[in-house]
């Protein structure tokens, strides 16, 4: 993929491997949550490409719900339907979007849970479960569209400590299915551990990017140096 | 004739309720028909205005804000004298229980409809991104992810509206309809005696109370999930 210029963000143009980790971290209002709701355009770039898949989701014409749905999204605040289950969640998109039938959207609802440990909270509603089980069902809801590449904006940012690692543990299995992902994230350990690569975004531009060994432990830029000191502590 | 009689005398004289039942009987199903009617057609009205609303077309929601202002400030007595008594001098001849429910289901409509949007609009900005993330359209979105949540938030408010418009269908004494209040004030009329009004006013207890109770029940039951 490649993200073109981007006006509130500036001159973003990066691409992202199959499989590949892309680890997105930066002082809040640096623009990476912008930049990945671009991704799905569920926020308008003014100008630039963003090519997912061979296809580009800016062009004019482009069909964003075909896109969207092999993009998959997980946000910090979960936002799971509180009106369904946690099974009526993840089964919505596969009934109205893929037209699946009741029975056959369940048992891949039932799968999607069972990969984020969730399959006996199918029939429980988002108000019944932990955060961490709330945003694992919010990863089912996504994986279940067999989604291209996944998204998270700082997935675990809203969870208390002890529920975090489940969501880590969830993502690194995804990762090591070959998941595409990109991740905005404070959890520095996680990006060490799992990214294949992690940006460093300031002011809306990148600031530098790198294999997290070289990035975390020998940064370039002084804001980077600042920024990586300032959250290992 | 104590005070005591005379207060029952004038309220619930037993001659007067025999002879006049079957008129408040009749007058209360008329009102009760208007009023379902109403109910149904204001409240599907508003919501398929507030729905059109959320696509935010300029010109179409001018319309849709210029008509739910103007139902929402006159008072429906206004409607319905201007509608009943002023309309056949340009041709259109409505008859009195159409004037009633065409009045009282545009009045219902806007405010039903500015509930319904309030609920739209307060539901969370996440839930949309959420549902339109998965490759859900507009419209899917709208239908299956948000009214749910915008609806029961809007059951307290709007039970209360329903209820405060549909007991405006005693406005329909005005131009004739033979409605409940009618029913109960002719009656006053020919016996010179108030029992048929104390009898009506019973008869809006029995058509309302319960319409009270199931509101409260529907909101109870809405409230099931905090978020």
């Amino acid at each position: 993929m490649s993200y073109g210029k981007l006006e509130v963000l500036r001159g973003i143009d990066i691409d992202v491997m199959p499989s590949e980790l892309v680890f997105v971290i930066g002082p809040s209002g640096s623009g990476k949550s912008t930049f990945l709701r671009c991704c799905n355009r569920l926020e308008e770039p003014a100008t630039g490409e963003i090519i997912v898949d061979g296809t580009s989701i800016t062009a004019r014409g482009a069909d964003l719900n075909a896109i969207r749905r092999r993009i998959g999204m997980v946000f910090q605040s979960f936002n799971l339907y509180p009106h369904l289950t946690a099974g009526g969640n993840v089964m919505l998109a596969l009934r109205k979007v893929l037209g699946k039938p009741k029975a056959e959207a369940r048992l891949i609802a039932e799968a999607a849970l069972d990969r984020v440990g969730l399959a006996d909270k199918i029939d429980n509603y988002p108000n019944q479960l932990s955060g961490g089980q709330q945003q694992r069902a919010a990863i089912a809801r996504a994986l279940a569209l067999e989604p291209k590449i996944m998204l998270f904006d700082e997935p675990t940012s809203a969870l208390d400590p002890e529920l975090v690692g489940d969501v880590l543990n969830v993502m690194a299995e995804l990762k090591k299915a070959g998941m595409t992902m990109v991740v905005v994230s404070h959890e520095m350990r996680f990006a060490k551990a799992a990214a294949d690569r992690v940006i460093f975004m300031d002011g809306g531009v990148i600031v530098e990017q790198g294999a997290p060994a070289d990035l975390f432990a020998n940064p370039q830029h002084q804001r980077t140096r600042d920024f990586v000191r300032q959250v290992e502590h | 004739m104590t005070q005591y009689e005379r207060f029952l005398d004038t309220f619930f004289n037993p001659a007067v309720m025999a002879q006049y039942f079957p008129k408040i009987v009749e007058g209360l199903l008329v009102t009760c028909q208007i009023a379902i009617l109403v109910v149904v057609s204001g409240i599907l009205f508003g919501l398929a205005l507030a729905l059109l609303r959320s696509y935010r077309w300029a010109p179409v929601n001018l319309v849709i804000i210029f008509f739910v202002d103007i139902f929402r400030a006159l008072p429906p007595l206004v409607l319905i004298l201007i509608l009943y008594f002023g309309l056949p001098n340009v041709g259109l001849t409505m008859s009195g229980y159409i004037v009633l429910w065409l009045v009282l289901t545009c009045v219902l409509a806007a405010f039903s409809e500015e509930i319904f949007w309030a609920g739209i609009l307060s539901v969370d900005k996440g839930q949309w991104m959420a549902s339109r993330s998965t490759g859900m359209s507009y419209t899917q979105t709208l239908l299956n992810v948000v009214m749910p949540q915008a609806i029961r938030l809007t059951i307290p408010p709007l039970t209360n509206r329903t209820i405060a418009i549909t007991k405006n269908t005693a406005l329909g004494m005005v131009i004739g309809v033979d409605e409940l209040l009618n029913e109960a004030t002719t009656a006053q009329a020919f016996s010179g005696n108030a029992t048929p009004l104390m009898m009506g006013a019973i008869a809006y207890l029995i058509l309302f109370v319960p319409v009270v109770y199931l509101g409260r029940y529907i909101e109870h039951r809405f409230a099931w999930r905090k978020v």
